[in-house]
């Protein structure tokens, strides 16, 4: 057996699970300290499935912690940045474009130093291990708990990254966190540092919270490994926590829409979320999420690690319906749906009252609505539908048909046959959808560098970075026999000579619960 | 008419200069970033107006050569992009007045006004295009004799080259090499002018039009008027066609990134040819438009600028089209950007889908 929870903002949800069974799922409202509502979810799995401790193999746990600390600008620690590229860079140095609250949540101090290289794998300039040596003295002087280090193209030579690594640590002893940049983001040195620096200021956020996650379990009398979701879905243990707090982003969304998927038991299809201001639409593909390929922006920071694709649009169950147009939203009563929406004896026309009049659900006091046009409502629900099917097609990536998934409280607004894409998926057991997500065990290991091909060379090399993929998710704790490569891609850099290639591989397997 | 650009500005401008880019000129991140920098460090640039700039002007344009891929990573550093400017002041052995963009669109719309701030000087409000174009010497001054050469280069140790050629071309292949060993992404300046040239080769009000052009976007946003609509009345142009995209190609192989979108508009499909820049919009047979007027492709409700790299199967988009500077029409001119230099087997179009008339273009220049 293994237990998955989500921890999200709103929510805590717990599901005991049997393979892919679910044994009993549990939901409250999340609790400000950690500990307490995993406890308190741990006990009440046990009251609906007796369990012993060492019938658990293992515990999933997804959080939003990490994100809310960023968003919040709370609890994180003094960061320096510090970047190797000079004489080049030197326009746009560290925390150029963050907003001004982060940068002082953070106390961001920017270093400038010599070394990275260019796209071809030529040193810019050598290390001065004197001026790094400075630098640290500087940060000491200031400090500085947390460094995150880049490195001008370090997704194609990350050595001097590594080697300033060792100098600072030398310097500032060994309770100082080094972040390297090589290993978080990819090309794009503004975003891949930003990145870099964020989860740099959240190590020491990461190491307590790891410690009050197991803490609290080991409390129950488990004594099975943890887990923490990642963006893309696959699992990382603790100690990986504490070295990379900025993998666990985007997991809420990503377990929701895994967990949707799981339920009604498809792993390629659109997910639609409909809360109660927005409707958000994701893409599944053979279980994970299809990632963005652009730059996304995480408390008003540019970075691009890889986070689910999501469209949201202004359509959820508390959404505003002007009944001259038809239009639903952008605006939306949200949380107030319970006392302004008609049903509920409000005066505002919302979308949750035109689905109560359709008699799609029954939701507060029909009769509240009776007096609306049908055709109005009728105008109104096409319309949606509409808007909700025009924006699964813009997720989708070609024409091909894509089984939809609908989700959350406001899916009653959609119909059970959407134009492009026939019958909604609705699952059951839906309310625990996130646990369900996290408790998915599965790991992976992703290689994305780039690379100067030799001729005749092509074959043997990307054999030799499927490999490496593989070797980092056995390492990572997945099974061998398992595992297999999900993603690959291969892309030739326009304009640059020599056959410069990123190529990106991700491999995973299941976790090894040594059952 | 603007008479000082200030950090306030760049968003306007860049997302301006994005639809008079035509789809190419790639992501305006970091040339943005680099403009409000150096304003920032050294105070607002201040424009002048062809009217305004003297006859005996030492004008040159600044922008970036090389590959996009290698300036969102290795970042420029304002020396490095006031450098060519030196370099080039030293050899003519005179000191230069007035900076100028070569063309708007994307980051070469940005880095002069970044090399304005950083070296104290004068920004002219024109340009060498009224749009983009993918070639060093696909500028209007080309048409009146004037050429790229002496074209300094410089990357961010401090090496600087100063070039002096037989024609563009060489200018071209001798920078092109450098350019790679230094990194591949050097800041270049060239197609010295004087006040008088400039007036008479350069188009005129391009940065004002730009900033025009993204306040309008911005304030129809604002008062949930269409975008798009705004933009049309702007640019004096028409809106060609509205849909979703249902096909990219594209193809790297010749160097610049060319291809094709296909556009489904429900009764009629629109196919759009791009190398860089949009320059070719047919449906279904009928051609409505061709370079060197402006095919422009805006996001379907926000109005938003979308690269020809940022178009991705599943958007809602309306396409424009809009005279390009009257200049851009000449026979001269239509052999070095019209639709055939680019390999398209096709006569030239203007925006409103007649057949390009050379005479009467002729008769305006």
């Amino acid at each position: 057996m293994h237990i998955g929870i989500d921890v999200g903002g709103t929510n805590t949800d717990a599901v005991l699970m049997d393979g892919t069974k679910t044994l009993a799922g549990v939901k409250h409202s999340t609790t400000p300290d950690v500990t307490g509502g995993i406890v308190r979810a741990i006990e009440d799995l046990r009251a609906r499935h007796t369990f012993e401790g060492s019938d658990i193999s293992a515990v999933m746990i997804g959080t939003t912690h990490f994100i809310n600390a960023l968003v919040q600008a709370k609890r994180l620690a003094p960061t320096a940045a510090l970047r190797l590229g000079l004489p080049a860079t030197k326009a746009l140095p560290p925390l150029v474009d963050w907003p001004e609250v982060l940068t002082h949540a953070i106390e961001g101090r920017s270093y400038l130093a010599h070394g990275g290289y260019e796209f071809d794998g030529r040193p810019i300039s050598p290390l001065d291990p004197e001026e790094l040596r400075k630098h640290a003295a500087d940060m000491k002087a200031h400090g500085i708990r947390s460094v995150a280090i880049s490195s001008v193209f370090s997704p194609v030579n990350h050595d001097l990254e590594v080697e300033a690594a060792r100098i600072l640590a030398e310097e500032l002893g060994p309770d100082v966190a080094i972040s390297l940049s090589h290993e978080i983001g990819r090309i794009g040195l503004l975003e891949r540092e930003n990145a870099t620096i964020i989860n740099a200021a959240l190590r020491e956020l990461a190491s307590e919270i790891v410690d009050g996650l197991t803490a609290a379990v080991r409390a129950q009398g488990i004594d099975a490994q943890i887990f923490l979701s990642q963006n893309d879905g696959t699992l990382m243990d603790e100690d990986y926590v504490r070295l990379y707090p900025v993998a666990t982003f985007a997991s809420g969304p990503t377990n929701s829409m895994r967990g949707a998927a799981v339920t009604s038991g498809l792993s390629t299809c659109a997910v639609v979320d409909v809360g109660g201001t927005t409707a958000d639409i994701g893409l599944l593909i053979n279980g994970f999420p299809r990632e963005t390929a652009n730059e996304v922006k995480v408390a008003g920071i540019r970075t691009n690690f890889r986070m689910p694709d999501v469209l949201s649009i202004g359509i959820g169950g508390g959404s505003i319906v002007d009944p001259d147009t038809a239009e639903v939203g952008p605006e939306s009563v949200g949380y107030r749906l319970t006392t302004e929406a008609l049903v509920f004896g409000g005066s505002t026309l919302t979308a949750t009252d035109i689905a109560v009049a359709a008699g799609r659900a029954s939701i507060g006091d029909p009769a509240k609505v009776a007096h609306l046009d049908p055709s109005l409502v009728r105008r109104v629900l096409d319309r949606i539908a509409e808007r909700v099917a025009e924006a699964v097609d813009r997720m989708r990536t070609s024409p091909e048909p894509i089984p939809v998934v609908a989700v959350g409280g406001g899916s009653i607004l959609l119909p059970d046959e959407l134009s492009l894409f026939g019958a909604v998926h609705r699952p059951e057991n839906y309310a625990v959808a996130n646990a369900i997500g996290a408790s998915i065990a599965q790991v992976g290991g992703e290689i994305d560098k780039v690379y100067a091909i030799e001729p005749g060379r092509r074959e043997a090399m990307l054999a030799d970075v499927r490999a490496e993929a593989a070797d980092k998710a056995v390492a990572a704790g997945a099974k061998p026999s398992t595992v297999e490569i999900v993603d690959f891609d291969e892309v030739p850099i326009p304009y640059l000579p020599g056959n410069a290639t990123r190529v990106r591989v991700k491999a995973v397997g299941d976790l090894d619960m040594g059952v | 008419m603007i008479r000082t650009i200030g950090v306030a500005d760049i968003e306007d401008l860049a997302r301006g200069a994005a639809v008079l880019g035509t789809g190419g000129g790639g992501d305006p991140y970091i040339g943005g970033l680099l403009a409000a920098q150096a304003i920032r460090e050294h105070g607002d640039v201040t424009v002048v107006t062809l009217n305004e700039v003297p006859d005996d002007a030492l004008v040159l344009t600044v922008a970036m050569m090389g590959a996009p891929t290698v300036m969102v990573e290795k970042l420029p550093s304002l020396d490095e992009v006031t450098a060519p400017v030196h370099g080039l002041a030293t050899y003519l052995g005179r000191p230069v007045t007035h900076i100028a963009c070569a063309e708007v669109g994307g980051v070469n719309s940005t880095i002069p006004i970044a090399a304005a701030a950083a070296l104290g000087l004068p920004l002219l409000d024109a340009d060498g295009m009224g749009r983009a174009f993918p070639e060093l010497q696909m500028v209007l001054p080309t048409l009146y004799g004037i050429t790229a050469s002496p074209l300094a280069f410089s990357d961010e140790k401090g090496n600087i080259g100063v070039l002096q050629t037989v024609d563009n071309t060489w200018t071209e292949r001798i920078a092109r090499v450098a350019c790679v060993e230094m990194g591949c992404s050097v800041m270049i300046s060239g197609f010295r002018m004087s006040g008088s040239q400039s007036r008479e080769a350069l188009v005129p009000g391009s940065l004002t039009r730009c900033i025009e052009i993204g306040r309008g976007i911005a304030a129809a946003r604002r008062e949930k008027a269409d975008a798009v609509a705004r933009t049309v009345e702007l640019l004096g142009g028409r809106e060609i066609f509205a849909g979703k995209v249902v096909d990219v190609h594209r193809a790297t192989t010749t160097g610049f990134a060319r291809g094709r979108a296909r556009i489904d508009g429900g009764e009629a499909q629109l196919t759009l040819s791009f190398q860089n820049e949009h320059l070719i919009a047919e449906a279904d047979g009928t051609t409505l438009a061709t370079t060197p007027d402006l095919i422009i492709v805006l996001e379907h409700d926000s109005g938003e600028p979308i690269t020809t790299e940022g178009l991705r199967y599943g958007q809602r988009v309306r396409v424009l089209a809009a005279p390009s500077d009257e200049r851009w029409h000449t026979t001269a001119a239509l052999a070095m950007v019209g639709p055939r230099y680019f390999g398209y087997d096709f006569p030239p179009h203007r925006f409103d889908g007649t057949p390009e008339v050379i005479a009467a273009a002729e008769a305006v220049a």
